[in-house]
C-alpha cells in the first residue's frame, strides 16, 4: 500500500499517525511537505492532526490554500482514498472536499477527553472492520470540531450514509450538530474525523480501539 | 488610485455564535440596557494599490469568497471607504 501523510507547519500528530499506519499495516507512510505542488501515485493521502498555521483566519484555512491541495484535490476525484483527522478534517471541509464546516466548540473550551464513538457506517474503505453501530471509546483533543451543515446538506448526508462516526451516549463534547463525528464525501472515498484512532492503536496507548480503521485501510486500499 | 475598504465577516444567522451569547452575558452583567443580541465577527482593513472602485469591489468580493469567509457558515460585507 502506498500511502502518503502531508505535513503543513503546525502538523503535530503526523508522527502519531505515521507510526500507526506502519505499526498497523505493515507499510511506512511517506512524509510529504504542503509545499510541494505533485504527488505521486497513492492509495491512500492522509491530513493529519495539529494547529496547521496557527488556526490563524479559521481552522485548517490556510491550509486547504496550500499548494499540495491541487494534487490532492485531483487524486481525490479519481477516487484515491483521503483521510482527514482532527485539522486534517477541518483542512478538507475548508478545501470543500467535504460538505459542512467545523465552527468553535459550543464551550468555548478546548476539550481533550475520551467520547464514545458510534460507527454509524462500516461499508467504507476506512471502517469495514468495524461492527455495525460499534461503540468505541477514543479521544479527542480540538478548540474547533463543531460540525455544521444547513438542513438540506444535512438531509442528504443522513439519507446517503455519508455520517460514518457520531458521538454516543451524551458525550458529544462540542455541540456539533446531529452528533456528528465524522463524515465522507458522496462517493464515500474521503473521510473526515475529529476523534483521534490513530492514538489507540497498542495498549501502551491505553488501548487498541483505533486499529479496525487501520485494518480496514489495509484490507480495502492495499 | 488607491482604495481602502473594510471587510466584516460574521457567521451566518441561524449559525450558534457561543462567543456573541457570552459577550452579551458580560454586557448584561455590566447593567448596559436593552441588548437584543450580540453577533462577533472578524474585520479586515486592505488597502489596494492602482485599481478602479468596481475593480476592486470585484477583487474584493473574489477575495471573501476565496478566503476571508467561509460561505458555509458565514456571511460577509465588503464596504469601500475610499
Amino acid at each position: 500500500m502506498k500511502a502518503a501523510i502531508i505535513q503543513f507547519p503546525g502538523s503535530n500528530r503526523d508522527t502519531d499517525m505515521a507510526h500507526a499506519l506502519s505499526l498497523v499495516t505493515g507499510y511506512a507512510p511517506r512524509m510529504i511537505w504542503h509545499g510541494e505542488t505533485a504527488l505521486p501515485p497513492l492509495d491512500l493521502i492522509v491530513l493529519p492532526g495539529g494547529f496547521s498555521y496557527g488556526d490563524y483566519l479559521r481552522a485548517g484555512a490556510i491550509a486547504a490554500r496550500s499548494p499540495i491541495l491541487d494534487a490532492i484535490r485531483t487524486q481525490a476525484e479519481r477516487g484515491v482514498a483521503v483521510l482527514g483527522v482532527c485539522n486534517g478534517f477541518q483542512i478538507l471541509t475548508e478545501a470543500q472536499l467535504l460538505p459542512g464546516g467545523l465552527m468553535r466548540n459550543a464551550s468555548l473550551k478546548f476539550v481533550c477527553r475520551t467520547v464514545q464513538l458510534q460507527v454509524e457506517n462500516n461499508r467504507t474503505p476506512f471502517t469495514s472492520r468495524f461492527l455495525p453501530n460499534q461503540i468505541i471509546d477514543c479521544p479527542v483533543a480540538h478548540h474547533d470540531g463543531n460540525y455544521f451543515a444547513d438542513p438540506r446538506t444535512l438531509a442528504a448526508l443522513e439519507e446517503n450514509g455519508q455520517i460514518v462516526f457520531r458521538y454516543a451516549n451524551g458525550t458529544n463534547p462540542n455541540g456539533s450538530i446531529n452528533d456528528i463525528a465524522g463524515v465522507t464525501n458522496r462517493q464515500g472515498n474521503v473521510l473526515g474525523l475529529m476523534p483521534h484512532p490513530e492514538n489507540l492503536v497498542e495498549p501502551s496507548q491505553g488501548g487498541t480501539n483505533g486499529r479496525p480503521l487501520f485494518e480496514s485501510i489495509l484490507d480495502n486500499l492495499s | 488610485m488607491n482604495i481602502k475598504a473594510c471587510i466584516t465577516v460574521t457567521l451566518k444567522n441561524g449559525v450558534l455564535d457561543p462567543q456573541g451569547q457570552a459577550i452579551r452575558q458580560a454586557l448584561n452583567s455590566l447593567d448596559f440596557p436593552g441588548i437584543g443580541s450580540v453577533r462577533q465577527g472578524k474585520v479586515f482593513d486592505i488597502t489596494l494599490e492602482d485599481t478602479s472602485e468596481p475593480d476592486a469591489e470585484k477583487l474584493l468580493q473574489d477575495m471573501c469568497e476565496k478566503l476571508l469567509a467561509n460561505t458555509v457558515i458565514e456571511d460577509y460585507t465588503v464596504r469601500i471607504i475610499r
